[in-house]
């Protein structure tokens, strides 16, 4: 309609243009499109979330048997008893050394199967296996070989001659990075693709040009395939330290928080106290998660849409 | 090792044609790549997948000593059996079954029709909307409140509810994927068919999902991925009402930790697995080129 009488005046003002352009957007790309999952996001993921702002305020757990705002003791309680510092260290530590071992253990694999040979496509293969399997399953089988009594102990002590009875997951120090590093392996599979699709996108020319020039493999790499392979680094270690935030499997299987709860992330501590009724310490805490991720965030989401207009 | 220098000499031949010296190097530096490639493997892959296998075929009193030894007599059918039965794996698959499926279905269909629009309505007010559908792509659900929630809907404890709460979660990757991908397609396409009087309904359903292919497989692969091995979300959501493969599993090694199960515990995870190692077999290219199409753009 709209349409039709802009052709006839001759003569558009731009006001008229961008009204025209949004009735047009308006009718070829029609909201109800948008509802369900507007739905299903506001109802299941943002109503939940905001209602978690709510609970952290109150007193609710399976011993009272009403609810009632109790501004910020929830807070004064977990900070006082050092819970909070504690485990948002103990997160952030989880988180980064996850993301740090996730892609140099990623890297690493897609620099060394590179090329597109019989055997290097079959290793990729068998590191893409860890992937799929639960990270659950993943954290027992790892239990089993870490035990003070275990394969690798076993293993070492037969190599070195005498009994090797290491506690690998006994340290309140070592235990929560070895976790980590046990998770970082879990997901270099991913990395891994991820990196090697990075690769195969850099121009041919360019390394050819380096090799004439001279460059060693050690240059070629950190000169120019590492710089060339940024967007996929930001990738990679955004989504693995940002997921990290909200882990649980592995470390509930491995640890199940301990040493002396010294591997206790987020989630472990909010399984833990919802499990024994205090459902008010556990919203806190989900919510403290929440906020932290939500800082950590703002910068990472900025960056990668930048990156995606910069493509697009 | 016979095998890998053939095939290094194969693919060698090539570029090396007439320089006999730098073949030979080459052909060295290829058998060495191949040998350090057998010790990686053997030692970040071997070690932990031969202790599953083996320990799985273990009788209890064997499995308890974790050691690397081969089992004395292969137990590996007899303990399947058992878990099977005694653990109730076939109710758990079909758990699984029955909320990955829903899931996984309508959050692609919903969240490719979502990103249509999004991708297309270039205004400001969308950017903020896509911006928040894509929140939840690095923001943790708040997974006691939506116990709750889901308790005082009637759904705490049922496949519909953990259905929604997946659909909830995983929306953002969906659209995360398929936005960025439906704006590098030309707009020609669906022009031509709108000035042949086509609806909205039937452009998207005839024209634009049929070329999402290569994006909803990729993001097919990551959500069934994420889903059917989540327990934290269903601890919390299903716990004792309904059962799935990887919370059955934390039950059966919660109380088999202290039994010391070991042989049980790890043919519960070899059979666990092996539905997404048969789909990985199967459509391995597939999977790989369409996850890195949609992570590196």
């Amino acid at each position: 309609m709209q349409l039709h009488k802009t052709w006839h005046t001759g003569r558009i003002g731009t006001s008229q243009v961008r009204h025209n352009r949004l009735t047009l957007l308006r009718q070829n790309y029609p909201l109800r499109f948008l509802a369900p999952a507007g739905i299903m996001l506001l109802v299941f993921f943002l109503l939940p979330t905001l209602v978690n702002f709510v609970l952290a305020f109150t007193n609710w757990s399976s011993f009272n048997p009403s609810i009632s705002f109790n501004g910020f003791d929830n807070f004064a309680a977990l900070f006082k008893n050092g819970m909070l510092l504690r485990d948002l260290r103990t997160t952030l530590v989880f988180a980064i050394c996850e993301a740090f071992f996730q892609n140099v253990f990623g890297l690493a694999l897609a620099v060394f199967l590179e090329e597109d040979t019989v055997q290097n496509k079959i290793a990729r293969v068998l590191f893409f296996i860890p992937v799929l399997m639960s990270a659950l399953a993943v954290g027992y089988v790892w239990q089993a070989i870490l035990q003070p009594h275990g394969a690798l102990n076993q293993l070492l002590g037969a190599i070195s001659g005498h009994a090797i009875s290491i506690a690998w997951l006994g340290s309140t120090t070592w235990t929560i990075v070895l976790v980590s590093a046990i998770q970082g392996w879990k997901w270099a599979g991913l990395a891994m693709i991820i990196y090697l699709a990075g690769l195969k996108t850099i121009d041919p020319e360019v390394l050819e040009a380096a090799t004439v020039d001279g460059a060693n493999s050690f240059q070629m790499f950190w000169k120019i395939k590492f710089p060339l392979l940024a967007p996929a680094v930001t990738f990679n270690a955004a989504t693995a330290l940002l997921g990290s935030m909200n882990g649980f499997d592995t470390i509930q299987a491995m640890t199940d928080g301990g040493p002396g709860g010294s591997t206790e992330i987020f989630n472990l501590f909010v399984w833990r106290t919802f499990g024994q009724g205090t459902y008010a310490q556990s919203t806190t805490m989900s919510l403290i998660l929440f906020l932290v991720v939500m800082i950590m965030a703002v910068p990472v989401i900025t960056y990668l849409r930048k990156r995606e207009e910069k493509i697009l | 090792m016979t095998m890998a220098s053939y095939d290094s000499q194969g693919l060698r031949k090539e570029p090396s044609k007439g320089v006999p010296n730098k073949s030979k190097r080459v052909k060295g530096r290829h058998l060495l790549h191949t040998i350090m490639l057998v010790v990686l493997v053997v030692l970040a892959l071997g070690l932990p997948f031969y202790l599953l296998i083996i320990t799985a075929g273990k009788n209890q009193a064997e499995a308890l000593k974790l050691s690397l030894s081969l089992p004395t007599h292969w137990y590996l059918i007899d303990n399947f059996r058992t878990v099977i039965t005694e653990g109730k794996m076939i109710p758990a698959f079909f758990g699984s079954i029955l909320v990955t499926v829903p899931s996984v279905v309508l959050a692609l269909i919903f969240g490719a029709m979502a990103s249509w629009i999004l991708a297309r309505r270039t205004t400001k007010a969308m950017s903020i909307v896509y911006a928040l559908c894509i929140s939840g792509l690095i923001l943790p659900p708040a997974v006691v409140s939506v116990m709750m929630l889901l308790k005082m809907m009637g759904l705490a404890g049922t496949a519909i509810g953990m259905i929604c709460i997946y659909v909830g979660i995983y929306l953002s990757t969906v659209i995360f994927f398929v936005t960025g991908f439906i704006r590098t397609i030309p707009i020609s396409l669906e022009e031509s068919a709108r000035l042949d009087g086509a609806s909205p309904m039937r452009i998207f359903f005839t024209i634009v999902l049929p070329l999402l292919g290569p994006t909803l497989s990729a993001a097919t692969i990551l959500l069934i991925l994420y889903i059917w091995n989540d327990v934290f979300y269903a601890l919390f959501i299903l716990s004792g009402k309904l059962d799935t493969l990887p919370l059955n599993l934390y039950n059966v090694a919660s109380a088999g930790l202290h039994l010391n199960n070991w042989h049980l515990i790890f043919a519960y995870i070899i059979l666990m697995s092996l539905p997404l190692l048969i789909i990985f077999a199967v459509a391995q290219k597939k999977i790989i080129s369409g996850i890195t199409g949609g992570a590196v753009k």
